[in-house]
């Protein structure tokens, strides 16, 4: 059963379009990552199912129910915001309370949610303490304790680690990876920009690119099987490198060729009309290794060499200077700067997309 | 001399001698005084560092200490001084004197009143234009128009409010909103619904109010709320807010009677500035006028100082446009609204243009300022004026360090 619903969602302030048909299935239990660059409207998104912003066209429908034009507290939803929009004035306590004095529950049904909330993130000693008086992981985990505290259908969070410390964020985002681990029933909707988060925390990963999804996927499978070139380029880091080639021949398995001299065969099927057409080939830094025979993906001087003790990281520059290729090889190699140096990889790690950026695995 | 030329020198002279003080003092300082050479370099530097602050202040402190600090000690000698007495020294004579005259005692009542009901409506107007302004696209204009009475001066506005006040003989033509208005009414239902139902409608809306504050402030004291320890000055001043909170309603309870049996003497065009009691209401609203402005402006900024995020938050808690203004938004500015709340309590304490322009304290409108000219300037009393000048600062001291207090706490 499909707990929360967007059917062509779209989202447009005058004649500017945000969001163009979305289209996304969220099975309860889930937690599902939005990501994607600045200005994707992955948050506008979010802001939509909460019912802090319209929607425009289409059809958000929780638990079949079509939510459009619900008030946003009616929607059975409850948010963490990135500034964690705790209320200053009020005790942690009081913070937690106040939806449901709001909705007039009795004292004692109160108190139990509290309690409840409050031993889920460990906030007892601080209930009656100001917000003023807390660190930034404690504010953020009153903010999650507010949102449990509604006992939601879905749990939405707006970046909730953005404005934490880096060490702080780690232990944040294993607490948040604790606490979709303790309540298994809740849906979860999440939005970030930072890659290890969606790849740490999601079942599945809606990644957004100009208002439109790209893809929609388990993290490894959007690591291993990118739909297209952006996605691709977005998940894993460094970026995937993406070398011009030729097919060769077409059939079961494609070959294809690269204007320096590379040559591979990738284990994905093309058409016959296919053959003589310019592609890109895809193949990750971590993927390359390097390799004496002549059946190599590149030859090229080594112009940066980063020896990081764990990886050694190896930049091989373009013409115009940006950084056209990068090999990262596990463990220590002594390489000097300026090195011929021939690379490959397994022809099942490699990825294959059209003119268009459409990976040919997808066709 | 022409006068613009005079002017012209006036201000190179006046800016001149500004800079070349600066200039002149601090080369003193530091070329004669305390040398930057020489065998104890390193401890002249620091030695002329440490006095330079007070020659920047020195001018300002120097200015205060002669128009400020003098005539506060010289007012307090001289109320303990009488002048037909070739200034003896008579002790609280003055004070006596003034505690035995009625009129002191109109103004003191009188000023308390304004205390209570003038910060009070500034603020809350204030408050509900900053609120509504924010919300609608013509906002910024309602804004100026709210705020323009506070370019008006006092008697400025007194002269306006006195027209809108005035009264014409019965057969002619009224010329003050007020009479116009007035004489609308005939003693029809229109009347008996403006005139009798509305204003009990609001005394019993009050006595609502008042029996909600009665409620929250005793309903700590009998469910002992967790957490809710309190100091232990809190029961008594519970208890006495309490009291009077009960006696507001007590108050209200028996005027509602009064509104509904009134006579009302309709066709009639009224002396509104006569009407003792009534006519010190009147005066207050051409200073609630001017303040409302002032209140407005600051509490728009605080208002828009509010994280966005907190009230979606309680609008995602469910809560309505009324909640969220009384619980979410008010409590976040509390702060700015006590410091503005005490400036206006300032001000009003202050308060002489007003009344000296429209009334002069005649029919039972005397307040303690316009009471301290009266001495001093009319009566040339100046132990009697010194002594009721004295009791002006002594109300004003407390609230004014409360109010520095809290605005120093607002900028921190």
């Amino acid at each position: 059963m499909s707990s929360l619903s967007l059917k062509d969602v779209c989202k447009s302030y005058g004649s500017v379009e945000v969001l163009r048909d979305i289209n996304l299935e969220i099975d309860q239990g889930e937690l599902i990552v939005f990501v994607g660059p600045s200005g994707c409207g992955k948050s506008t998104l979010l802001r939509m199912i909460a019912g802090l912003e319209t929607i425009t066209g289409g059809t958000l429908e929780i638990d079949h129910e079509r939510m459009n034009d619900v008030p946003p507290a009616q929607r059975g939803i409850a948010m963490v915001f990135q500034t964690y929009a705790l209320y200053p004035h009020m005790t942690v306590r009081d913070n937690m309370a106040f939806g449901m004095k709001i909705a007039k529950k009795s004292r004692s049904e109160i108190d139990a949610a509290i309690a409840n909330a409050a031993r889920i993130l460990q906030l007892e000693p601080y209930l009656d303490r100001l917000p003023k008086a807390l660190s930034g992981g404690q504010r953020q985990r009153v903010a999650i304790g507010r949102a449990i505290v509604r006992n939601p259908k879905v749990f939405l969070f707006d970046e909730p680690l953005s404005n934490l410390d880096a060490a702080l964020r780690v232990a944040t985002r294993i607490e948040i990876a604790q606490l979709k681990e303790s309540m298994p029933e809740s849906t979860m909707v999440y939005v970030t920009h930072d890659q290890v988060e969606a790849m740490t925390l999601a079942s599945r990963i809606v990644v957004l690119h100009g208002g439109n999804i790209e893809q929609v996927g388990a993290p490894l499978d959007l690591y291993e099987r990118p739909a297209n070139t952006f996605v691709a380029q977005f998940i894993g880091s460094p970026a995937m490198n993406l070398l011009d080639a030729k097919i060769t021949a077409a059939g079961e398995t494609t070959s294809v060729q690269m204007p320096d001299g590379g040559r591979a065969t990738v284990p994905i099927a093309s058409q016959g009309s296919d053959a003589g057409s310019s592609v890109r080939l895809g193949v990750r830094p971590e993927d390359l290794t390097i390799t004496e025979s002549d059946e190599f993906l590149v030859s090229a001087d080594v112009d940066i060499v980063e020896a990081l003790g764990e990886t050694t990281v190896l930049y091989f520059m373009s013409k115009n200077g940006e950084a056209a290729l990068i090999a990262k090889l596990p463990g220590i190699h002594k390489i000097a700067k300026g090195t011929n140096i021939r690379l490959t990889a397994a022809p099942e790690k490699l990825h294959l997309f059209d003119d268009k950026g459409t990976s040919f695995f997808y066709r | 001399m022409n006068p613009a030329l005079q002017g012209v020198i006036t201000i190179i002279v006046g800016v001149g001698g500004c800079i070349g003080y600066f200039y002149l003092s601090n080369q003193f300082l530091d070329k004669v005084l305390f040398p930057a050479r020489g065998k104890h370099i390193g401890r002249n530097i620091n030695r002329a560092n440490m006095i330079r602050p007070w020659l920047f202040l020195f001018p300002a402190i120097f200015a205060l200490a002669l128009y400020l600090g003098y005539p506060v000690i010289e007012t307090l000698r001289l109320s303990f001084t009488d002048r037909s007495l070739d200034g003896a020294f008579v002790g609280f004579d003055n004070y006596a004197q003034m505690a035995s005259e009625p009129k002191f005692w109109e103004a003191m009542r009188n000023n308390m009143l304004w205390l209570i009901i003038v910060p009070a409506m500034s603020t809350a107007f204030g408050l509900l234009a900053a609120q509504l302004t924010d919300r609608i696209a013509w906002g910024n204009v309602a804004k100026s128009f709210i705020f323009m009475p506070m370019a008006i001066s006092f008697v400025g506005a007194s002269v306006i409010f006195k027209l809108i006040y005035d009264t014409r003989p019965a057969n002619q033509d009224q010329i003050g909103v007020l009479n116009a208005i007035w004489l609308m009414f005939e003693g029809g239902p229109g009347s008996y619904l403006f005139l009798r139902l509305l204003p009990a409608g609001i005394v019993i809306c009050f006595a609502l109010l008042m029996a909600y504050v009665l409620y929250l402030a005793l309903k700590p004291l009998f469910r002992r709320e967790a957490g809710a320890g309190g100091s232990w000055w809190s029961v008594p001043l519970r208890l006495f807010a309490g009291f009077v909170a009960a006696w507001m309603i007590w108050l209200s309870a028996k005027s509602v009677f009064s509104v509904l049996a009134a006579e009302f003497a309709y066709g009639s065009p009224q002396t509104w500035l006569t009407l003792p009691f009534w006519n010190s209401f009147f005066l207050m609203v051409v200073l609630i006028w001017i303040q409302t402005g002032f209140a407005m402006v600051i509490l728009s900024a605080a208002l828009r100082g509010i994280p966005e995020e907190t009230i979606e938050a309680a609008i995602l808690d469910g809560a309505n446009p009324f909640q969220i203004f009384f619980r979410i938004k008010v409590p976040q500015i509390m702060g700015t609204i006590v410091v503005v709340w005490t400036t206006i309590t300032l001000v009003v304490l202050k308060v002489f243009d007003i009344v000296f322009a429209m009334t002069n304290g005649q029919w039972e409108t005397q307040v303690l300022a316009n009471y301290m000219y009266d001495k001093l300037f009319r009566a040339n009393d100046w132990g009697v004026g010194s002594a009721s000048a004295i009791v002006i600062m002594v109300l004003v001291l407390p609230i004014l360090v409360w109010n520095v207090y809290n605005a120093r706490k607002e900028m921190s």
